[in-house]
């Protein structure tokens, strides 16, 4: 008897994951929000190791890089920080309903640079041809139906012959690249650069450049929100990306949903690219999506598909990369940094996933009695 | 003859959470010998293999080999007590070669494939198996994959092979070809260990039979002192009671009618073939059979989610009375035709309920499309919902909890609820009450004797035969992909149905039903 309760003692690992259902919901968000400030200290006190600078002085540079200088009032900084958060939060929930659905969409940034794309070439080419409102109009529907174009060829490819989504829309990614590089080529001369088009912008409301933008990516992410939770399409977004064998067995055409998903999912990265070009920069290049087509996979997952929490996420984002990336400015430090700062906080807002989901075991723990 | 024994098992016990899989199994083989181990699904063979080839570990109970109590704590210790075991879903790397597959995992210092090659070619020469040591494993027939994997656990060396349903993917002449070198094996002093569910080829390869019912040990008996109907009294036991209240069938209509039904799966073998059978208003039809014999297969294609290769399937609307073909149709599309089919799957969370929704939405999965609306209602759903919570009283915190948060039972329920809250004309359930209590099975009995009395015509797949035997009107037996008969469930036996399902497909050609 004692030599198989030997075995059993010596088959016990160290510690072990048990999952738990039980957490409630304000238990695991006291969870996230302190990670997030752990996160951010740890963020603080590795950048004071780098620079020798003081803990005061880490956080006020950060604050500077985001939101301007303190004691001037201004606003600027603060509406350019909005205006990014608002674009790494509009192609966020461009994508959620394609991972909603499992369907791996690493194609925001191909799919918003289509639709900026398609802007542009509006500008340029009909820019004094049309009267401003038809103009616009064209542009809109332009770009939506470019990006939608880019969303829908992995998705009829995957619906048709079984391709791997993740490597059809990152291939998608290039070949907009290229055409974009190919654009500025013809357009632009022998600079490889297109000066800004006064024609075919967007109106400014409110007195600020940003504002619209602002507003349009706020009432897409109501419109997701509703769109996901409760329409009809949303239901069988959910249904198939949970159980496929569901889908089938209750009538869902999977294939359809694929392709249909994908058109809205590379439409509204098409009104994020349009936003882009003819709102703000009114110009393309081929970092005008910037990666934040990638960031937003992340965000999304962040927020777990729910376009209010990707609010959250994609400002907190946004906040690290301009916070660390005037630390890396302004303390000479190299500009990845400011890349290894989100990722490190990032990580760690993971990883405590992990231990909402599941909770650790030591050995000897639980006692169990022996005779 | 004198016999060694190879490997003894002393009261070994194994429970996973409540569910006990093997309590107290003693078993002996020998070597020189080839041991059947028999029982009926979840009878708790595999996990006692499982057990000895170090995937699990007994909770009580030892293992002795050559006569020394022996901790197989993991494959790699059972590769030190010369046990291999050749799984019944191979595992080997489809882009490899066999020699590369064999090779894969040893470390004895070099890794010399010539020489593994020569070694791999005196295995085969001495026990008559043909195998090209370069073909890769994807260009390979199934057959040849399980040779690679025999050859796979004598190149490290077993001693004591344990093949678990090695000719469950065979045809006739490939099982010939496995005995003989199964054979072989023996006569070169290995200790063969066979799991099996087929009485015929237990009669004729091995020496002993060991027989398991309900995860224990029922007995060992000398396969020359023995024959099928024992060994199927062992496997199924005695009666068991279940006083499920049945009533006659009253006015039975055709509902259903299936004709020269034939289905193959994904690879191109069949899973069914010639299947026709009758399913009638009031009654239920039971479908026994040995798991993985097309029951699934069959409820899919008549469901709309397998494709059929031949036959008909014809479904008698029983307000129009006309007449519709389902072959070949989606499920929507049978819908449509005004089809009252409903199917609770066996596989609850994966394909009948979506184990992250709350039970509203789940109830939804059916009837969410009714209306114009772009948007969902939620309120019939919630209502419904309440209901099946009340009526089947289905214990949860409420409806808007996940369904995977439930017990396996109330899962069922809910299922089995939505199922039939859509008023059905054809029921078909499989295995609605596998992994559930009793009381939530009798919840499960009565519903489907209630369908029945209203008039559906019920198709039941089931595994325990004692349930089968009281609940059904009629029990259809089907063996790999193929009716084995119909018979009257008020007149047939346990004894009776076991020897129809493991009766092989050359047997039942010859006699009929006894």
């Amino acid at each position: 008897m004692s030599e198989t309760n030997a075995v059993k003692t010596k088959r016990e690992p160290l510690f072990h994951l048990v999952k738990r259902d039980d957490m409630k919901w304000w238990s695991a968000w006291l969870i996230r929000i302190g990670t997030i400030i752990i996160g951010f200290l740890l963020l603080c006190f590795i950048s004071m190791m780098l620079t020798k600078e003081s803990f005061g002085s880490i956080v006020e540079t950060m604050y500077r890089g985001v939101f301007g200088k303190l004691e001037q009032g201004k606003t600027k900084m603060l509406w350019s920080y909005l205006q990014k958060t608002a674009i790494l939060l509009g192609l966020s929930i461009a994508v959620t309903p394609a991972f909603k659905m499992k369907f791996w969409n690493c194609g925001a940034e191909g799919q918003a640079l289509a639709g900026g794309m398609a802007s542009m070439i509006c500008m340029i080419e009909l820019g004094d041809k049309l009267p401003y409102p038809v103009l616009i109009l064209v542009i809109v529907f332009t770009s939506i139906l470019a990006g939608a174009v880019w969303g829908v060829i992995p998705a009829i490819f995957k619906a048709q012959y079984n391709t791997n989504e993740t490597l059809f829309t990152l291939m998608m990614n290039y070949v907009a690249t290229q055409i974009v590089k190919y654009y500025l080529y013809i357009e632009g001369g022998g600079s490889n650069k297109i000066n800004p088009v006064s024609e075919g912008n967007l109106p400014i409301i409110g007195g600020n450049e940003y504002l619209l933008n602002i507003i349009i990516v706020l009432v897409l992410t109501v419109l997701i929100f509703i769109y996901l939770n409760y329409s009809k399409h949303g239901y069988e977004i959910t249904v198939v990306g949970e159980s496929q064998n569901t889908a089938r067995y209750i009538g869902i055409n999977v294939k359809k949903v694929f392709i249909r998903t994908m058109i809205v999912s590379g439409a509204l990265c098409g009104v994020i690219g349009m936003l882009l070009v003819s709102g703000t920069n009114h110009s393309i290049d081929t970092t005008t999506v910037g990666g934040q087509g990638f960031t937003a996979i992340m965000v999304s997952w962040l927020g777990q598909f729910n376009p209010f929490i990707m609010v959250l996420m994609s400002a907190l984002v946004i906040f690290l990369q301009l916070g660390s990336g005037k630390v890396a400015d302004s303390c000479h430090l190299n500009s990845s940094y400011a890349d290894i700062a989100v990722g490190l906080v990032i990580l760690l807002v993971v990883g405590c996933e992990f231990f909402i989901r599941y909770s650790v075991k030591f050995r000897g723990s639980k006692k169990e009695d022996n005779k | 003859m004198q016999k060694i024994p190879a490997i003894e098992l002393n009261n070994i016990t194994k429970t996973f959470g409540k569910v006990v899989a093997n309590k107290n199994v003693c078993l002996t083989a020998y070597r020189g010998e080839i041991l059947s181990v028999l029982g009926e699904n979840g009878s708790g063979k595999t996990t006692l293999m499982n057990m000895i080839s170090g995937i699990y570990f007994p909770d009580e109970g030892q293992i002795y080999i050559d006569g020394k109590e022996a901790v197989i704590a993991s494959p790699k210790d059972a590769f030190k007590y010369k046990i291999g075991m050749i799984h019944q879903h191979f595992k080997l790397v489809d882009v490899f070669t066999a020699a590369e597959n064999i090779v894969l995992g040893i470390k004895d210092g070099k890794y010399n494939l010539k020489a593994s090659i020569e070694k791999i070619k005196a295995i085969c020469d001495q026990y008559g198996f043909e195998l090209d040591p370069n073909k890769k494993i994807y260009t390979m027939s199934v057959s040849e994959k399980q040779t690679v994997e025999i050859v796979k656990v004598l190149y490290r060396g077993a001693d004591i092979l344990i093949l678990d349903e090695p000719t469950a993917v065979l045809t006739p002449q490939e099982i010939e070809v496995l005995f003989k070198v199964l054979r072989r094996m023996k006569e070169a002093g290995k200790s063969i260990i066979i799991i099996t569910h087929k009485l015929n080829e237990v009669m004729e390869l091995s020496d002993r039979v060991a027989v398991l019912r309900k995860g224990e040990y029922i007995g060992c008996v000398n396969t020359v002192d023995t024959n099928e109907s024992q060994l199927t009294e062992m496997m199924v036991g005695e009666k068991i009671s279940l006083n499920i209240d049945r009533s006659e069938p009253k006015n039975s209509k055709d509902r259903l009618t299936v004709k020269n039904l034939e289905c193959l799966d994904r690879t191109g073998v069949k899973v069914l073939s010639d299947v026709s059978f009758t399913a009638r208003s009031g009654e239920i039809l039971g479908i026994a059979g040995i798991a993985g014999s097309g029951q699934r297969e069959l409820l899919e294609a008549i469901a709309g989610l397998q494709k059929v290769n031949a036959g008909e399937i014809i479904y008698i609307n029983p307000k129009t009375d006309s007449v519709e073909d389902l072959r070949d149709k989606t499920p929507k599309q049978i819908r449509d035709l005004g089809v009252r089919l409903s199917f609770v799957p066996e596989d609850r969370l994966g394909m009948g309920l979506v184990a992250n929704m709350d039970i509203t939405d789940n109830m939804m999965l059916r009837s969410y499309k009714k209306g114009r609306s772009f948007f969902l209602q939620r309120k019939a759903p919630k209502d419904l919902a309440e209901k099946i919570i009340e009526e089947l009283s289905v214990v949860t915190p409420g409806v808007s909890t996940p369904v995977r948060q439930l017990s396996g039972g109330n899962i069922q329920k809910v299922l089995v609820g939505r199922e039939i809250a859509a008023s059905p004309k054809l029921l078909m359930v499989a295995y609605p009450v596998r992994g559930l209590d009793i009381n939530s099975s009798y919840t499960i009995f009565n519903l489907l004797n209630q369908q029945k009395e209203k008039g559906v015509a019920v198709i039941f797949v089931g595994e325990d035969l004692d349930t089968l035997v009281e609940l059904c009107d009629r029990i259809m037996v089907i063996g790999s992909g193929k009716v084995k008969g119909v018979v009257d469930a008020r007149t047939t036996t346990k004894e009776e149905l076991g020897l129809m399902m493991l009766k092989s497909d050359f047997e039942s050609e010859g006699g009929t039903d006894e």
